[in-house]
């Protein structure tokens, strides 16, 4: 702007009355209501973009991971009470020639080629299905039961169409007698789709569909127990110590400093730790929940010191000298007043701290908890994988059956996200006092 | 105790009846800024005394002198000797938490705890062990708040969030919550600043009640309340001490032009 217009500008003269009216002033106006629009504008571009990246991450999941929740099973007929079965030991029965004649009585036809071919559909494990499911209810055997089996990995993803039938033979892996024989149990009626519980009360298998989070669920709640139960009352005592008792000198300048860097240290790191110190000095054992919580909560106490801190920080100044005004000590003060106020915001940051846990992969890797274990844990010292590191193991098997597990399993680790984050704005809603 | 202090204590034993609280060359630092100097004032028993001077000179510091309020900020420092009852309350053997219990304090802004009426009133005898039973803290309570003029306005929602009263009745919750404890002194920090006319002349009406069994300091900036409420008055200038002596000889024939001019509004 030249010189003269700075001079002519209305309103720049303190003699000259400011001229509200005028177009200059209507032209400036209008401007600076252009920026406001432009500003929002901005902003919601920005949502719009984060919104729409987090739609497409949820529909590609929920696409390739729809499948994994239903299972194709076929149904089984088997005379348990026309079998000659030891009462005293179920368990050691000859289930497999069991489960086979019942299936040779559905099929009494086929040639000896047709039949091995014919038992590939079902899961190389149906027999211990029948087994586990009569040792749970051993009145089974005195009657005819419907088993539902599991088809072999190959079969299901043809019913779930993820196989072509018109590619030549040697180029899918199921063969066309297997395919000739699904069609007549389909033609039965034999064959249905029921939601793959499966999923949810399963450990892992290395067949996919078998394969389940059972594991990998109680895994995570045992780390997180751990990880809760060592970072909440530490991160509390601490940020107490530094907010309320240190003095503010050089030492706790240097201890802030340091919470801060560490809140920012890779999550792989604090796994490298956990395996020098202590599967490396303490030899506490590998793959346990036990070390994943320790190892967690190393990562989640910066984060809830500063949170807490903060939140100590931000309940004002009168409340700490109305309760001092009245004769309260220190930890009356802190306990019955600054605290209580603080808490639903600590409880957030905690929970948040803990979501941010449960997706951790990395420090969990360099633990052992990918290990392949096909039971989940009684306790938190047994062997266990996590649902980070059970996406990380299912997205490395080779089995068709496992990309939409993968999928159908991060899905269940964000719906577990999405259910602490939901509970931690609940509770700050709940409990935030206002004053 | 050293002989130095019994020495005081028998020098003073004449005044004591009289002189509730006495500081001698209180001098206040924060980091290394002064904010008193050598501040020498007698605070009469069962009396109202005002604390008055423009914003900044050190009244309001002075007062959390007091109840050792000013101990709360790290970056500050007290030099000289303040008692209460010819002890000093700076001696390292002396209990916090009894002298505050025994200077109760009435802050500027209304401040009532984030819960219920009768719980705000109910903590300090509670923390102290003054009540024993839930009986007990009901009659505390009901005797706290009738005393405070604040009984019958809420005696149907005692339990519902005493920060849901008016400004007013706010400060004379917190005023019912300074007595509950049955201090000795009470120390009012511009009680009235944020108060209407008419809930400013309940509380003045209150403190002139309140003088028969405690002794009161009272910072103001109303010259009119202090000349109300008051019977010795204290002026405060740039962290001195300027003059002190009945509250109507200061307002009809200061010694001080500087009281002069600030009481007349020159200045302030």
């Amino acid at each position: 702007m030249s010189q003269s217009a700075t001079a002519a500008a209305p309103g720049r003269s303190p003699q000259a009355p400011v001229l509200w009216k005028s177009q200059e002033m209507a032209d400036r106006r209008k401007a600076r209501y252009a920026a406001d629009r432009r500003l929002q504008m901005y902003g919601l571009a920005g949502i719009i973009f984060a919104l729409g990246f987090l739609a497409i991450l949820l529909t590609t999941l929920a696409f390739t991971g729809y499948k994994a929740f239903v299972q194709t099973t076929a149904s089984v007929e088997i005379n348990l009470a026309a079998q000659d079965i030891d009462r005293t030991d179920i368990r050691e029965a000859n289930w497999r020639s069991i489960f086979r004649d019942a299936v040779r009585q559905e099929f009494p036809d086929l040639s000896r080629a047709e039949e091995r071919e014919f038992f590939k559909i079902f899961t190389s494990s149906a027999h211990y299905l029948v087994r586990d499911r009569v040792l749970d209810n051993p009145a089974l055997l005195d009657g005819t039961t419907t088993f539902h089996i599991p088809l072999a990995d190959p079969l299901d993803q043809f019913a779930k169409g993820e196989v072509n039938p018109d590619l030549p033979e040697d180029q899918r892996r199921v063969s066309n007698a297997q395919l000739e024989l699904y069609e007549v149990l389909d033609a039965r009626g034999m064959i249905s789709q029921p939601f793959n519980w499966g999923l949810f009360f399963n450990a892992d298998s290395r067949f996919p569909e078998l394969a389940g989070l059972a594991g990998a669920i109680s895994g995570s709640f045992w780390a997180l127990l751990v990880c809760f139960l060592i970072s909440f009352p530490v991160g509390i005592a601490a940020a107490i110590y530094l907010e309320e008792f240190a003095p503010k000198n050089r030492w706790t300048d240097l201890i802030e400093i340091n919470i801060n860097n560490l809140a920012a240290v890779p999550s792989v790191v604090f796994g490298m730790l956990g395996l020098a110190v202590f599967l490396g000095w303490f030899g506490l054992p590998r793959s346990a929940p036990f070390v994943g919580g320790l190892v967690l909560s190393l990562m989640t106490l910066p984060t809830l010191i500063i949170v807490t801190r903060a939140s100590l920080k931000s309940v004002p100044m009168a409340i700490r000298e109305a309760a001092l005004g009245v004769g309260a000590s220190k930890h009356e003060v802190i306990f019955h007043h600054v605290l209580p106020l603080a808490m639903p915001t600590v409880m957030t940051g905690t929970i948040i701290g803990l979501a941010q846990a449960l997706g951790e992969t990395a420090p969990l890797l360099l633990i052992g908890m990918n290990a392949f274990i096909t039971s989940p844990p009684d306790g938190i010292f047994e062997a266990s994988t996590a649902l980070p590191t059970q996406i990380y193991i299912w997205a490395d098997s080779p089995e068709r059956g496992f990309v939409a597990r993968t999928s159908a399993a991060i899905l269940v680790l964000l719906g577990f996200l999405a259910l602490m984050n939901a509970i931690a704005i609940f509770l700050r809603q709940r409990f935030e006092r206002r004053w | 105790m050293s002989d130095a202090a019994v020495e005081a204590r028998l020098s003073t034993q004449e005044e004591e009846r009289d002189i509730k609280m006495r500081a001698r060359g209180v001098s206040v630092f924060y980091g290394q800024k002064q904010a008193l100097f050598g501040v020498d004032l007698e605070i009469p028993r069962h009396a109202v005394m005002a604390l008055i001077g423009p914003s900044g000179c050190g009244k309001s510091t002075f007062m959390r002198c007091l109840n050792r309020m000013n101990d709360t900020i790290d970056s500050c420092r007290i030099v000289g000797d303040v008692t209460l009852d010819a002890e000093d309350i700076y001696d390292p053997a002396i209990d916090v938490v009894e002298l505050r219990a025994r200077v109760g304090m009435v802050f500027q802004k209304p401040n009532p705890f984030p819960k219920s009426i009768y719980e705000n009133v109910a903590y300090g005898p509670r923390i102290h062990g003054l009540v024993r039973n839930r009986q007990e803290t009901d009659e505390v309570v009901e005797r706290s708040l009738t005393r405070a003029g604040l009984f019958k306005e809420v005696k149907d929602r005692l339990h519902e969030p005493g920060t849901g009263l008016s400004g007013g009745q706010q400060q004379r919750l917190c005023i019912a919550r300074a007595i509950a404890v049955s201090p000795e002194v009470i120390l009012m920090d511009e009680p009235c600043s944020a108060l209407d006319p008419i809930a400013t002349a309940t509380v003045e009406e209150l403190i002139h009640e309140l003088r028969e069994n405690f002794t009161i300091v009272i910072v103001t900036h109303s010259m009119q309340q202090a000349a109300r409420v008051s019977q010795r008055t204290a002026m405060f200038h740039l962290g001195n001490l300027v003059e002190e002596a009945d509250t109507d000889k200061i307002f009809t024939n200061p010694e001080d032009p500087l009281t002069q001019d600030y009481i007349t509004g020159r200045f302030g």
